[in-house]
């Protein structure tokens, strides 16, 4: 089947190398442009020291990377610290403050897209989408693991879409939502840590053939007293699985997808994550947004070896080419 | 994530006055994948050979700026960039020579999560 699905990468996969000073931000840039991708994302907050204050030589700097390279800012991903302050909660219009000053971040970078974090309520994205309009940047909620299209958080955001008709708000599903396999990486991190290896076993294979978190939970805290099991029974919590098809009854509110990864192996696949099916049903969907690469498995072997973030990136985009054709 | 990072044991050194050692200081990492202003970093524990350091004797560095944990709770536009080496100092506070194990947590207020993310490390350093 043909399609228009481009690739892009989160810089975000970088951050392993970017944390420790090994990669600079145009390094990563290069990074991705000699995958083959041509879409680029950032956090503000990760990458741009000073955020969200933007000088005009950075701006400069950031449209020549772009034109060296030759690729194109995609989606910037914005926080909402809405408890930045000890004993005070931000307010509805502080929040949305704090809103515009990501749009306009991002505009002035050349985003079209903004990831909006999962926490931001259906109400403040209702107030903020005349200034998503305004700046020119999609609003993107992002469907992340534990939650997913039908949990009420999701369904009330739906509701928002549908009841303003605003193109400027709508999902960035991150593919966190479909792990079929618990990644091995994070179990065997846990496994170092003190958990128990049987436990670990149980609770994968339950995981693998679809018994409820909660039931996996319940039968854990009844094997184990040690707070390490039972956090790693609460890790299928978190690492929800759903048929890639549910993706399709919202097909037409898909802004931009965050292709999550744990690890990429040799063969090319994915060790949780069936990227083949989530790829057919996108090519039903038409979707002609960008699929970016967002690499997450450094946290879970950094204490045992060097992470080489480039290498998994690189693994997971030539995947994507063998699978869009 | 990133604890194994979180003391900088390479600038671990005395803090002198003349030639009076008063207190020491060691670089440190902020335990999270993106930058964060001052006022959410919920509080900074240090122990030294396993003995608490008072709260109010803990100066933080950033880029040359430094804040004292009480001036760090308003200070919501300075940030601890990803991945930037800040400076802890512990003032008053005189330590024989040789090697010290420093006990460090860093507790943050992530909007996000539905409780405070807890970070723990702990390294042998050599004060020079």
């Amino acid at each position: 089947m043909s399609n228009s699905i481009k690739r892009g990468v989160s810089l975000y996969s970088y951050q392993e190398e970017y944390f420790l000073r090994k990669m600079s931000l145009e390094d990563c840039i290069a990074a991705t442009a000699k995958t083959g991708a041509t879409g680029i994302e950032i956090l503000g907050e990760q990458m741009v020291p000073g955020f969200p204050k933007l000088s005009d030589e950075f701006v400069d700097k950031w449209f020549g990377w772009m034109d060296k390279y030759g690729v194109t800012p995609v989606c910037h991903d914005m926080f909402l610290d809405f408890k930045k302050y000890k004993n005070h909660y931000l307010n509805e219009d502080e929040q949305l403050e704090s809103i515009i000053r990501d749009l306009k971040f991002a505009n002035k970078l050349g985003f079209k897209v903004m990831r909006i974090i999962v926490s931001t309520s259906p109400e403040l994205m209702e107030r903020a989408a005349p200034y998503a309009e305004e700046y020119d940047v999609k609003m993107g909620i992002e469907i992340h693991s534990p939650w997913h299209i039908n949990t009420a958080w999701m369904t009330r955001h739906w509701e928002v879409m549908e009841r303003t008709g605003s193109k400027y708000v709508g999902f960035v599903p991150d593919m966190g939502m479909f792990i079929k396999k618990l990644p091995r990486v994070q179990i065997n991190n846990m496994i170092r840590k003190g958990a128990d290896e049987k436990i670990a076993e149980h609770v994968c294979s339950q995981h693998e053939k679809g018994v409820m978190s909660e039931y996996i939970i319940a039968e854990v805290y009844q094997m184990s007293e040690r707070p390490i099991d039972r956090a790693l029974a609460e890790m299928t919590r978190h690492n929800i699985y759903n048929n890639p098809n549910s993706l399709i009854p919202f097909k037409d509110h898909i802004l931009h997808i965050h292709a999550k990864f744990y690890e990429m192996l040799d063969d090319y696949t994915e060790y949780s994550i069936s990227y083949p099916e989530i790829i057919e049903v996108l090519k039903k969907c038409n979707f002609e947004g960008y699929l970016s690469s967002e690499y997450e498995g450094n946290r879970h072997i950094q204490d045992i070896m060097e992470v080489d973030s480039v290498e998994q990136v690189r693994r997971q985009q030539e995947m994507f080419k063998r699978l869009l054709g | 994530m990133f604890e194994k990072y979180m003391i900088v044991a390479e600038q671990a050194r005395y803090i002198k006055e003349g030639n009076k050692i008063t207190g020491f200081q060691f670089g440190a990492r902020l335990p999270y994948y993106r930058g964060l202003g001052l006022s959410m970093v919920e509080d900074i524990q240090v122990t030294v050979d396993e003995k608490p350091v008072e709260p109010g004797k803990i100066t933080l560095t950033v880029h040359d700026n430094s804040y004292t944990l009480k001036e760090m709770e308003t200070e919501a536009e300075d940030r601890w960039e990803m991945g930037e080496i800040a400076v802890i100092s512990i003032d008053g506070e005189e330590l024989p020579a040789g090697e010290h194990t420093i006990g460090l947590v860093i507790i943050l207020r992530i909007s996000y999560m539905p409780f405070p993310s807890f970070s723990k490390a702990s390294k042998k350093v050599v004060l020079k």
